[in-house]
């Protein structure tokens, strides 16, 4: 299935230590090599439309990468994404469409923000009020998706409606208080909770101005990569994806995995949340909604489900996002046309998924025969 | 090591060399005289709504000498608008900044104009506080009720009186288009009423089309509105055969057979302002308001609903308005019974600022 599970099962005894190593040219390639070909379709479309395909890419280049302030947009973009991607990419693993990510950091920002009130009106330090507020979206997001794990597997209920509806309550929960009784009586025009204050904001990571939630996001991923493969849990949670029945013949203890997994999930997504609220609102409203916990779905398609590999692609995400308004702005094209790109990328990537285990390049040479 | 030590000089000279030349274009861009406007939206530049009416706005200052626009759009009211915002400042040399979405203001535009100091950013609602917010952050805001009192007098004329309006939230700048509808309505016949449904969001085109099919139900004539697309609102009420008064940018191609004229701004004389400041070395002004008198407003050219009487009642109230004419006047009482307007108030008297009543003869209800 994928890289990681095929490592695991029938590796030939005398594959040598090169298989590894073809494992992940093939890890590498394949997504990069989809990436080089959506690419070549997109500039025949923007051919097909009269733009200048070297121009554009040079303008992705100037937005994303080109100079050490489009670098820490790009990153600054992609913070959040890690974790929604994340949070799509964990439940995958043991086989679970879990696409409730934006009802998890909705939910958890807002009940950071709510969490700080008090906090704040007592000036509790700085560090204990952030730590609780981080506790708070965590736990909050953590329950709320991993309410929804439990469901799939105790009452057997749709994890993939199931979490979308989630999402949508996790909205009206947020603008039920914020419109109602958490609502800051200063906000008139657009209903907000109390500001935390800029003394309880946090800050940006030292030397850049990328805040630290890109920071959380990039730790997260590598600490949930190591989980995922390269522990007994992780390898449960792997098998259970891959063969539910098998998996709970040999004892495995299979809801508790999903209920796990899908909290982590749920707990990246809060944190995401958090940052949102703590690093860049000030405070919980409407904006939270902006639609990270969906863009994460894609980044986590794109990654193929491998946490580590959420970071550059998250990372890719955040540029074109920020070299979308270059392009828009140099090239007069319309904002869709990002959209356009990252669809393409998709579908292709989609294709690409097809081509693993058979092409002869990355098959070991003295044992041609694989099952 | 010297040949090592040669070539990464040359290496150094070369990327010295490229960085110059890629900045040239914009260096031109950044000399005192010329101004880069950059321009954010929050929806789609073509959404026959808000964002549409500022975009047909720059469209017009691109021919000018000395002005260069840049524009995004679908720009979301999250760390993407500073972030975009200030992507304009530093690649394409942006030094006026004009934020059009209301949560774009704070913290996002108050945060970098503190950051940026030299450059000039102007938000499109009343929020710029002298006390609180950084000198070159500003505000600007037309009160389009004034646009609103026309096309009430121009529907009260071109109908039996009978009108509906589908509202967004119920603050009061939307409370107070409602009122001025009744308003310039009654002044041309004192049995005219409005009939007002509040979606509850500034953009819902499903319950927009239910609210508008329901106002036409109910024996509304001519159907206006307060939304931030106003497409669904006026093709619905079209297709219903009754007449319509648009709101925001021009919907007179949308709707042929009924279209009587629409409330629109005119953002360009706002923008070409704060453009002549900046090119010639002034400040602009932080707090700039404005409507009929100081040429911020228009009513869409008269479409085929509207009659002749309407048409010279209408450019009747526009020469009114233009001279300062009051619209809340007199004595009114709101559709409780309460009286809360006692004498003649100008049209930007800050007690119309905080109004949270509709007036008698307007059904509907706030809360």
């Amino acid at each position: 299935m994928t890289a990681e599970t095929a490592d695991s099962t029938a590796i030939p005894a005398k594959a040598g230590p090169s298989l590894g190593l073809l494992r992940l040219a093939e890890a590498v390639s394949i997504p990069v090599g989809a990436l080089l070909v959506s690419a070549v379709l997109f500039a025949l479309f923007l051919l097909a439309i009269g733009k200048d395909p070297i121009q554009f890419y040079q303008l992705i280049w100037t937005g994303g990468f080109g100079s050490s302030f489009s670098i820490q947009n790009s990153l600054q973009r992609a913070a959040p994404l890690i974790l929604t991607g994340l949070a799509f990419a964990i439940p995958a693993r043991i086989g679970l469409t879990m696409i409730g990510g934006e009802g998890a950091l909705v939910l958890g920002g807002f009940s950071a923000a709510a969490i700080a009130i008090p906090l704040v009106s007592n000036a509790v330090p700085v560090p204990l009020t952030l730590f609780v507020m981080a506790l708070t979206a965590v736990v909050s997001g953590g329950l709320w998706v991993g309410f929804t794990g439990w469901l799939k597997y105790a009452r057997g209920v749709n994890e993939t409606i199931a979490s979308l509806l989630m999402s949508y309550i996790a909205i009206a929960i947020m603008n039920f208080f914020v419109e109602g009784a958490l609502r800051d009586p200063a906000s008139a025009n657009k209903p907000s909770t109390m500001p935390i204050g800029d003394a309880y904001r946090v800050g940006a990571i030292p030397g850049t101005e990328v805040h630290w939630g890109f920071a959380a996001g990039v730790v997260l991923a590598l600490l949930l990569w190591v989980l995922m493969s390269r522990t007994t849990f992780g390898f449960a949670a792997r098998m259970t994806g891959g063969n539910l029945r098998a998996a709970r013949a040999q004892g495995l203890p299979v809801g508790w995995l999903m209920v796990v997994c899908c909290a982590i999930a749920g707990a990246c997504a809060g944190l995401a949340g958090f940052f949102e609220v703590a690093a860049i609102h000030g405070q919980a409203n409407a904006s939270l909604v902006a639609g990270y916990g969906f863009t994460g779905i894609l980044v986590a398609f794109l990654a193929r489900q491998n946490p580590l590999a959420v970071i550059p692609v998250a990372i890719l995400f955040g540029a074109l996002a920020a070299a979308g308004g270059v392009i828009q702005r140099r090239m007069g094209m319309p904002d869709a046309t990002i959209l356009v790109l990252q669809g393409m990328m998709f579908v292709v990537l989609l294709v690409s998924e097809t081509f693993y285990g058979r092409l002869k390049l990355f098959q070991p040479r003295a044992t041609g025969e694989r099952t | 090591m010297t040949l090592t030590a040669i070539s990464r000089r040359r290496l150094l000279k070369v990327g010295a060399a490229g960085l110059a030349a890629s900045a040239l274009p914009f260096g031109i861009a950044r000399a005192q005289t010329n101004v880069v406007l950059g321009i954010v939206y929050v929806g789609p530049k073509d959404d026959f709504g808000w964002n549409q009416a500022h975009a047909v706005s720059v469209e017009s200052l691109k021919a000018l000498p000395g002005i260069t626009v840049v524009e995004e759009e679908n720009v979301p009211e999250t760390d993407a608008v500073s972030k975009s915002m200030e992507s304009m400042i530093n690649l394409d040399g942006a030094n006026l900044i004009l934020a059009t979405s209301f949560g774009y203001y704070n913290p996002f535009v108050v945060e970098l104009a503190k950051k940026y100091p030299d450059v000039t950013f102007r938000h499109a609602a009343p929020l710029w506080n002298k006390d609180k917010d950084p000198a070159n952050a500003g505000s600007y805001f037309p009160y389009l009720n004034q646009a609103h009192y026309v096309n009430g007098v121009a529907a009260g004329l071109s109908s039996g009186g009978k009108i509906g309006f589908v509202a967004a939230k119920p603050i009061p700048s939307v409370l107070s288009n409602i009122n001025s509808v009744l308003l310039g309505a009654r002044s041309v016949n004192p049995n005219a009423t409005v009939q007002v449904i509040f979606t509850g969001e500034w953009s819902l085109p499903v319950r927009e089309a239910e609210a508008t099919n329901a106002l036409v139900d109910a024996g509304c004539e001519v159907i206006t509105c307060h939304v931030d697309s106003p497409k669904v609102v006026i093709e619905t009420a079209e297709g219903r055969g009754v007449k319509t008064a648009g709101h925001n940018a021009s919907q007179a191609p949308l709707a042929p057979k009924g279209f009587i004229t629409g409330a629109e701004y005119k953002w360009e004389t706002i923008y070409k302002s704060y453009a002549d400041d900046i090119a010639a070395g002034k400040t602009p002004p932080n707090f700039l308001v404005g409507g009929y008198n100081n040429d911020m407003l228009r009513n869409t050219p008269y479409g085929a609903g509207a009659t002749p009487e309407a048409i010279a009642a209408a450019d009747a109230a526009i020469a009114a308005l233009v001279a300062g004419a009051p619209i809340y006047k007199g004595t009114l009482k709101d559709n409780a019974g309460n009286v809360v307007v006692d004498k003649d108030y100008d049209n930007y008297d800050p007690y119309l600022d905080g109004m949270n009543w509709l007036l008698e003869g307007v059904q509907g209800s706030i809360t």
